[in-house]
This record gives structure tokens, C-alpha cells and sequence, in this order.
């Protein structure tokens, strides 16, 4: 039994192996529309925090990341944090833990929310953004809601009093299979699209911070490291030159 | 008595001082290409300092390594710049490392007196390698976990010990906990086990003394410079004359290394991958399993071999034969010259051929399988191993090229019939062109390199002059 399962296992590791690409939720080949992360844009860093605080973590954690440190990275005063941003009864130097117990939550959902602290490097900026603006009505699905970029993702569309309720028009390629062509507005939302957009910059804009706090500095600081080694480079070309002004190299 | 005297009388400092930096004469004529022995033993020691350091705060415990990372990353003082040190220090590791190797081939460093340097080097960077692949597991990400898995599995393939070998190694029957705790005790070993072999093939190399890109062998020149009269009058003292030089060669290492660290630590998802920022996961398989990038000529290697007489072994056999061949290029290389300059144009075409298939070879171990892909591999891999199997055809000058030699080229012979029946009877999907052409390519390099006729023979090397020219 025990080697039946080995046996197994490894067939599957092979497999692996061998030409195989499972395509799961991803929704690769789509394009995605490009957007420019600004980390140096503060006030949209405090605005994605806030929205993320306020609708994300209510499901989702972000368990590496600690609410003081956002507080000090994003220049948001620490009264205010307390006040309005921590969860239940968290401390201000408290990680991002959520509320909801995990358990409870895939009993919901049919599968727990993940932890979000490490989503921007997992998926890619452009990913969440795209994520973020692809939910569609479709009531073939459980939430009622469906996404472009997830296809029959479990989270329904939370911001829908923002953005309004917009339906997927499906166009086919060569082999028939759907392929999404655009969206059409159903009902209007608190946000003109414009905004909207802007609103899930700031949101991803922190998300990708919270990602790689160390993001924000290592960037100011590679800089002075190369100006070091520029002129330390300078330096020790001169003294290989000095040293080496009686070695002929061809006799 | 000094302290000085006292000291020397019991441990000899300074006579090791003289012997391998000040009275050390490495030939004056040393090139771009020889900066990188010294760069790869300076990033060998920050990989152990900033290994050290990482291990101050790192969890080797399934439950807690992925967030004793991100611990590291976030609320360690400085911790994010020590661990893309060490991330961005294992890629440029083996980028420094190939290219000294590279060097070795260019200019025939492992031939004769130099065997046993080169052995040392192959055996260390065969450490290298599993250093970095028990070092891969340890951040406990996804791609850490099913790399190892999928590694680890080649094992089973052995026939009879296989399975048992497999559990050994992990421990269980999955990469699990106890998997994790013995890797993190190999990846912290090996690493002075590199520091002892890199003491050998330093003893080893100083022994014989340097090559260098003539491949004259300056202790059979002329003797006496402006230190020694003894010394070879083509050799300069290696300190203080290498170490400055070294030392420019450091710090334009030093900006592309921190260029990486500071501006692109993940570089493009080949140094650290996307899907390593999710912990790992027993019952979820990643979409696509890529390892790290130096190990993908390998790898590509691997998938290319198909399976037969019911097994896959024969895939695990062709990926380590194509590393074990590098130890015996100081008897497959016949060439009476050691250096590219003078050897015929057949090494240096096959050289070139050579370079371009170990990185072709590389990016195909990255990408998933496709029918075209899938043949390129399968023809490169073939490439790969020519290279290595008519080298005593190809660098000989006509003379008797003896049994052993004949029986390699059968071998590359029998290898080349393989890959045609894999070509014209495995593959329909792919393109008759591409078919030809793959295989056109194969005869002319089995003719051209492997028989090569007696008027490619006629030229085959330059004369070698006496001294150093640079």
C-alpha cells in the first residue's frame, strides 16, 4: 500500500516532468492593461491603504505586515491608525490579522481568502489592477459575480457600489472558445470610470508597498552605492595603472 | 625576539605570504577572463557571511521558515539587504563561475600539468550546485517545495534502489518538515566543505603555476625578472600586481552585483520566481515547475531524453553524464597546443557551437515543453554531447586517434541515429524543415568535426610562440 502510493507519487512528479502545462487560475495569454506603480506617490499609498483596510481585511489578511510600519512607511499619524484602521482588537504594532476565522470563511466561500501581504510579488501589478477592474455579472456562478482575469474566482465583487454592475461580452477565436472581447455597463456606480480606475491604482500602487516595504528605500539607496563604486571604481583603476606602468606585457 | 620571529618560528605566515602572493609569479598576460577565479572565492565568502547572518533569524520548521523569511524581509534590522545579498550572491555565484570555466576551455587550463586543478574545480562546483539546490528548499515557497520534489523524484527512476534511495534522502515520503531540517543542515555544511576544496585547487594551481591565454607555460621560458633571478622572466609577483588588478575587477563586479540587489532583486523572476512568494503548498502544484536558472541546461537535458524500455532513467543518466563529461576534458582534449589561438578552427567552431547550445539549452529548461521546443532540446542535447565525444577527433592532428577515441565516436554516432529516429519517426508535428535541418546539422557536425577529412586536418594549429605575447 505504502509502495503503491510511492509509486504513484512519483508518476506524478514525473508527469511534471514531461510536456505538460496545466493552465489553473491564471488567465494567461489575456493582456492585461500596463500600470505604473508609484511608490512615491504617498497620498496614493494612504488612499489604497485605507480602501484595502477598510474592504480587504475584513476577509483577508496580511499577516507579515504590521500596522505601525505601514503607519511610519506611508506617513500616516499613528492616533489615526488607532482610530480608524485596526481590526478587532489589534494593537497598532500588530500584524495584519484578520477576524474572520479561517475555517468559517472556506465554509463561505468554498475556499479560505488568502493572505495578501505577498500578492503584488506573486501576481504582477498589472495582474491585480486588471483583477481588480474584471468582475462581471454572471449568474451561473455561485456569488454571482465572475472575472476576467480569474475565471470563476470565489470572491464576489465587493467594490460593486463603486465601480456598478458591468457584463462581459464574449467574442470566439479559431477553435471556438470564448474570448472575452469587452465590458458593458449595467448599472452605474458611485464612481464615474475614471475614478474608479484611479481608486484600484492606489489600491494595487499599496499593495505592491506592502509587498516589499524595503521597496521604498532600497531603490534611494542603490543609488548612493553606485556613486560609491563609480568613484571608488575611478580610484582603483588609477592605482592598477600606477602599479602596473613598468610591467610591459609583450616583453 | 620580535613577536614577529616568534610566531614564524612556530606557524609559517610569512613564508605561506611569499609563496602564494608576493614570490607567487603569475604570468603577466592574464585577461578579461581571468578575473573570475578571484571574484568567485570573494563571493563564496559573502555568501557564508551573509548566510551566517540570515541564519541568525531564519526557522528551518515547515510551520514557521516562510514567515521567518518575510520576518527577515520586514522587521529584521537591514535584513532585506542581507537576503537579496545572498539570493542575488547564488546567481552570480554560477554566473562567475561558468564564465571561469569558460576560461579553462578557451584557453585549455585543464590540460596537462593542470588535470587535478580542474578536477578540484569540477568537484566544486558540483558542491555548488547542491549547496544551491538544498539552499533553494529553505525559503519554503512553493517553487522551493515542488523543485525539490520534482528533483528529488529523478532518484526514483533508479532501477531496484530507487524508491528507497528517494525516502532516504527526503526522509518521508513527501518533502516535508524533516526534509526541510536535513537540507538546512547540508546547505549549511557544504559550504566549508567549498572553502577546503577551493584550498586544494588553490595548492594545486600553485603547484603547477598559472596558464594563461597563450597557454605558453612560462616556468619552461627564459628565467630571471626584476625580483627574482630565479623566477620566470614572464612571471609578475600575483600581490601587489594581480590583487589591484583584481580589485578594479571587484568593484565592476560590485555594480552589476548591487545593481541587482538594489534595483532588481527578483530579475525578471530568474533569480528569485513569482511563485516562490506563496508558501508551499503539498496539494497544490504549481502551473509550471522551473528550477533556477543554472540549472536549466541540465534540466532542458533531462526532458529531453523520452523514456524507454518503459523507464525514465535513461533522462536522469544523459543530465548527469552531461556534468560528469567535463571531468574528463584533460583526456579528451588531444591537442598538442593548450590555447584557442593556436588550435585549429574545428575547436574553435565547435567551441562557439558549444556556448550557443549550453545557453539555448538554458533557456528551453525555463520554458514549458512544446512539440518544437521538445526536438530543439532533444537536437541540442545531442550538440551537447558531441562536443564532448568527438573532441578526441577534433582536436587531434591526424595522428592515431586509438580505441577509446574511435569508441567515443561511435558512441556520438550511435547518439545522432537516435535523435533522427526520434526526428523522423517520434515527431510528426513537427515541421519537415526543421527536421532536415536538424538533421543536416548533426551529419555536417559528425563529418566535418567528427571525420574531418585530410584537408581540414592540414590546418589544424598554429605555431605557439616562446614567450607570453598578451
Amino acid at each position: 500500500m505504502k509502495t503503491y502510493a510511492m509509486r504513484t507519487l512519483a508518476i506524478l512528479s514525473l508527469l511534471a516532468l514531461a510536456p505538460v502545462s496545466v493552465h489553473a487560475a491564471g488567465g494567461h495569454g489575456l493582456d492585461l492593461e500596463p500600470m505604473e506603480v508609484r511608490l512615491q506617490d504617498t497620498r496614493s499609498l494612504q488612499n489604497g491603504a485605507k480602501i484595502f483596510v477598510n474592504y480587504c481585511l475584513s476577509c483577508h489578511s496580511a499577516k507579515y505586515q504590521r500596522y505601525n510600519r505601514m503607519a511610519e512607511d506611508l506617513q500616516i499619524p499613528a492616533d489615526l491608525v488607532e482610530q480608524e484602521m485596526l481590526v478587532g482588537d489589534a494593537k497598532i504594532g500588530d500584524p495584519m490579522t484578520t477576524t474572520m476565522p479561517k475555517d468559517k470563511a472556506a465554509e463561505w466561500f468554498g475556499v479560505a481568502p488568502p493572505d495578501l501581504t505577498l500578492v503584488a510579488r506573486l501576481r504582477g501589478a498589472d495582474w491585480l489592477y486588471n483583477y481588480f477592474k474584471g468582475f462581471y455579472v454572471d449568474e451561473t456562478t455561485v456569488s454571482g459575480w465572475n472575472n476576467t482575469v480569474f475565471p470563476n474566482v470565489a470572491m464576489p465583487h465587493v467594490l460593486a457600489e463603486w465601480q456598478g454592475r458591468q457584463r462581459a461580452v464574449f467574442g470566439q477565436d479559431d477553435h471556438g472558445n470564448p474570448v472575452f472581447e469587452r465590458f458593458e455597463q449595467e448599472t452605474e456606480g458611485a464612481m464615474d470610470a475614471h475614478e474608479f480606475d484611479h481608486a484600484m491604482q492606489d489600491l494595487t500602487n499599496y499593495l505592491v508597498y506592502m509587498g516589499e516595504p524595503a521597496r521604498l528605500k532600497r531603490v534611494r539607496y542603490g543609488m548612493w552605492v553606485m556613486l560609491f563604486l563609480f568613484a571608488f571604481g575611478a580610484l582603483a583603476y588609477l592605482l592598477k595603472k600606477e602599479y602596473w606602468r613598468d610591467v610591459d606585457v609583450s616583453h | 625576539m620580535s613577536f614577529n620571529e616568534w610566531f614564524n618560528k612556530r606557524f609559517p605566515a610569512d613564508k605561506m605570504m611569499r609563496e602564494h602572493l608576493t614570490e607567487y609569479f603569475a604570468p603577466k598576460n592574464f585577461n578579461f577572463w581571468y578575473f573570475f577565479g578571484s571574484l568567485a572565492l570573494m563571493v563564496l565568502v559573502l555568501q557564508i557571511v551573509t548566510g551566517v547572518l540570515l541564519a541568525m533569524n531564519y526557522k528551518p520548521d515547515a510551520e514557521l521558515a516562510f514567515a521567518s523569511v518575510e520576518y527577515i524581509m520586514r522587521d529584521v534590522w537591514g535584513g532585506w539587504f542581507v537576503r537579496y545579498m545572498h539570493s542575488t550572491g547564488a546567481s552570480f555565484f554560477f554566473i562567475v563561475i561558468y564564465l571561469h570555466m569558460f576560461r579553462g576551455l578557451l584557453y585549455g587550463s585543464y590540460k596537462n600539468p593542470r588535470e587535478l586543478v580542474w578536477i578540484f574545480g569540477m568537484v566544486i562546483y558540483i558542491a555548488m550546485m547542491a549547496t544551491a539546490f538544498f539552499g533553494y528548499l529553505l525559503p519554503w515557497g512553493q517553487m522551493s517545495y515542488w523543485g525539490a520534489q520534482v528533483i528529488v523524484n529523478l532518484f526514483e527512476t533508479l532501477p531496484i534502489i530507487g524508491g528507497a534511495l528517494s525516502e532516504w534522502i527526503r526522509g518521508d515520503y513527501v518533502i516535508s518538515d524533516i526534509t526541510l531540517n536535513r537540507f538546512y543542515a547540508f546547505h549549511y555544511l557544504i559550504p566549508f566543505i567549498l572553502v577546503a576544496l577551493v584550498v586544494l585547487h588553490i595548492i594545486a594551481l600553485h603547484e603547477t603555476g598559472s596558464n594563461n591565454p597563450d597557454g605558453v607555460e612560462i616556468k619552461k621560458g627564459p628565467k630571471g625578472n626584476r625580483w627574482s633571478k630565479d623566477a620566470p622572466a614572464d612571471g609578475i609577483p600575483f600581490h601587489p600586481y594581480y590583487t589591484v588588478k583584481d580589485l578594479l575587477g571587484v568593484v565592476v563586479f560590485l555594480v552589476f552585483f548591487f545593481a541587482v540587489v538594489f534595483f532588481f532583486p527578483e530579475m525578471g523572476g530568474y533569480f528569485i520566481e513569482a511563485p516562490n512568494f506563496e508558501p508551499a503548498n503539498p496539494l497544490k502544484t504549481p502551473e509550471h515547475i522551473a528550477p533556477v536558472w543554472y540549472f536549466t541546461p541540465y534540466y532542458a537535458i533531462l526532458r529531453a531524453v523520452p523514456s524507454f524500455a518503459g523507464t525514465q532513467v535513461w533522462g536522469v543518466l544523459a543530465m548527469g553524464a552531461a556534468i560528469v563529461l567535463f571531468f574528463f576534458l584533460p583526456w579528451l582534449d588531444r591537442s598538442p597546443v593548450k590555447s584557442v589561438r593556436y588550435k585549429g578552427p574545428s575547436t574553435k567552431v565547435f567551441l562557439a557551437i558549444f556556448v550557443v547550445t549550453f545557453l539555448v539549452l538554458g533557456w528551453l529548461g525555463t520554458e514549458a515543453p512544446s512539440v518544437e521546443l521538445t526536438a530543439m532540446a532533444q537536437f541540442l542535447t545531442v550538440v551537447y554531447f558531441l562536443f564532448f565525444l568527438l573532441m578526441p577527433c577534433y582536436s587531434g592532428t591526424g595522428d592515431n586517434l586509438g580505441f577509446s577515441g574511435f569508441l567515443l565516436f561511435v558512441i556520438g554516432l550511435l547518439m545522432s541515429l537516435g535523435l533522427f529516429y526520434l526526428l523522423w519517426g517520434e515527431t510528426p508535428d513537427l515541421s519537415t524543415a526543421m527536421k532536415w535541418f536538424y538533421t543536416l546539422v548533426t551529419i555536417a557536425i559528425l563529418f566535418f568535426l567528427g571525420v574531418k577529412p585530410g584537408w581540414i586536418r592540414a590546418d589544424a594549429i598554429k605555431p605557439v610562440p616562446e614567450r607570453v605575447t598578451g
